[in-house]
């Protein structure tokens, strides 16, 4: 078998498994309250909605994800990326159940494979389960309830997958910076930056894993709610945990983000807006840092960074239009029920 | 094939540090990477005997000390990602030579818990701390069939490249995504045949 050389893994690695000691107390604790609230949630939504036979799909899940995240795709002079999946897992079996399942990827990950802390778990936990899997979730939501069909869809995994990747980066980058581990301005363009990259192959691989699995299966994905085809308009029933954890993600990533970037007292009106920004999914965080900042220096960067990522915002989404356009032809992918 | 392949899970080998109880172990483990978090920079103290321990332990547990560096190797981008990120800094802080040194040290901590601990073990302590049933449902089905998958999907992976020629980049993307849809695809469908097995021995 092929061994695979270490660069592969090194995305993944460098970007979101925070080991430990990169988290100081104050931080493992904060990001382990809103995880344990957050999967708290999860379990509870997933005890009431899931039927008992969907149990082990759990399970599977997390094995597939973890095998997913093998398979390399190529990426120009030789370098490849990988499936993260997290808007992947919320679109095809709804934001509690991915979240459990995250969750249980990334408890394995920690304690078999050591990679990612221990006291870092709350942390990772948060910035991939709750930030990008039930973050990703409400935008992807959010943007298949404006655009219905197949098509919608496609865009919204696509849109939904960069935006959860970068999100995830801006909270890891906040707990470093609240950690005192790096400075956020540092922090903060460094990740973003490259993020919104790596968001990219990540949106295209989820909108094009999701477009082959309903080709095969196209019932599995309507265990989420959502409604797969055209006539089915029932509603989503779990609006509430929508809501729910997109506000969950949203407090978090305002609680990280708001003391390391707003020395000044006011940081609850920055707070609000953010709540206010992430709560309708468009161009979340990222957005909020540009309005204030124009203090020079390193903070300019983080606020260069910040307008460029509500710029890629806009980009991404008409990318993502573009690519289920060129995916899913008129006429093409009609489904019967 | 497997310890082979995933290359950073080690086939566990009897020894005395392997036959102490998983909760003494997790325990112990936990207290050490918590000490180390929380060590103030200078606890120069603190980390050599956190050291000692370690040593000693790696070699009671006679995990191959050639695999322990592989794995660290292994995970350290992160570090010098950061130690990068903080050098690129005008006023550097200079305090990521202690983080280095206490993710070091928990890295090696988790590294040798987890090659001398069976999963087993670390599931019952995880239900003894009342962590919810479905959690663990999950965490031990995963366990169980992360190998599998992964065969699955080099597998298929093999199969594919035997059918395909490469005809350029987009075409690639095209049939590995497809790949990775059927792995789910097939791992749903497994589940749902795992389910009716787990009734039939009288689950729940």
């Amino acid at each position: 078998m092929k061994r695979r050389p270490s660069t592969e893994r090194l995305a993944q690695s460098v970007v979101m498994h925070i080991p430990d000691g990169f988290i100081d107390g104050k931080t493992a604790i904060a990001t382990a309250i809103l995880s344990a609230a957050g999967v708290g949630l999860a379990l509870r939504q997933v005890r009431r909605q899931l039927p008992p036979r969907r149990v082990p799909l759990l399970g599977l899940a997390a094995a597939f994800l973890f095998a997913a995240q093998m398979i390399n795709f190529p990426v120009a002079g030789g370098t490849s990326g990988h499936l993260l999946g997290g808007v992947l897992a919320a679109a095809l079996l709804g934001p509690s159940a991915a979240i459990v399942v995250l969750t249980t990827v990334l408890i394995v990950q920690c304690f078999l494979f050591a990679d990612g802390g221990v006291l870092a778990l709350g942390a990772n936990i948060f910035n991939m389960a709750i930030v990008g899997g039930g973050g990703g979730y409400v935008i992807y939501h959010t943007v298949c309830r404006w655009l219905p069909g197949t098509r919608g869809q496609v865009a919204a995994v696509a849109f939904a997958g960069w935006c959860s990747t970068v999100l995830a980066a801006v909270s890891c980058a906040a707990e470093l910076a609240w950690s005192g581990t790096v400075r956020w301005g540092a922090a903060f363009t460094a990740m973003t930056s490259v993020h919104m990259v790596i968001g990219v192959g990540e949106g295209v691989i989820s909108a094009l894993v999701l477009l082959a699995i309903q080709r095969v299966r196209p019932d599995l994905g309507s265990e989420a709610g959502e409604e797969v085809g055209r006539g089915g308009t029932r509603p989503y029933r779990g609006w509430g945990e929508v809501v729910g954890f997109g506000l969950l993600a949203a407090l978090g990533l305002a609680l990280f983000v708001a003391p390391v970037a707003c020395p000044w007292p006011d940081g609850l009106e920055s707070v609000a807006a953010r709540l206010g920004f992430k709560h309708k999914a468009v161009a979340p965080a990222v957005a909020a840092p540009a309005a204030d900042y124009r203090v020079p220096g390193v903070r300019g960067a983080a606020g260069a960074t910040a307008v460029a990522g509500a710029a890629g915002t806009v980009v991404v989404f008409g990318l993502a239009l573009l690519l289920a356009r060129a995916l899913v032809r008129e006429g093409h992918v009609k489904r019967d029920a | 094939m497997i310890d082979d392949w995933v290359g950073h899970y080690h086939s566990r080998r009897e020894s005395v540090v392997s036959r102490l109880p998983a909760g003494l172990k997790l325990g112990v483990a936990l207290g050490m990477i918590v000490g180390t978090v929380l060590a103030p920079p200078g606890a120069i103290g603190w980390y050599v005997s956190m050291a000692v321990v370690l040593g000693l332990t790696v070699a009671l547990s006679r995990v191959p000390v050639l695999f322990l560096l592989k794995r660290l190797a292994w995970l350290s981008p992160f570090v010098l990602g950061v130690a990068l990120v903080n050098a690129l800094q005008p006023a550097a802080r200079g305090g990521w030579e202690t983080v280095a040194v206490k993710s070091t040290i928990c890295l090696l901590t988790v590294i040798v818990v987890s090659n001398t601990t069976p999963f087993s073990g670390v599931l019952h302590v995880l239900r003894e701390a009342r962590v919810p049933g479905l959690l663990i449902t999950t965490i031990a089905l995963m366990h169980r069939y992360l190998f599998v998958l992964v065969e699955e999907a080099e597998r298929m992976r093999r199969a594919r490249a035997s059918r395909t020629f490469r005809r350029g980049r987009g075409a690639r993307w095209q049939t590995l995504s497809t790949v990775v849809g059927q792995l789910f695809v097939r791992a749903s469908e497994r589940a749902e045949r795992i389910y009716d097995a787990m009734c039939a021995r009288g689950w729940k």
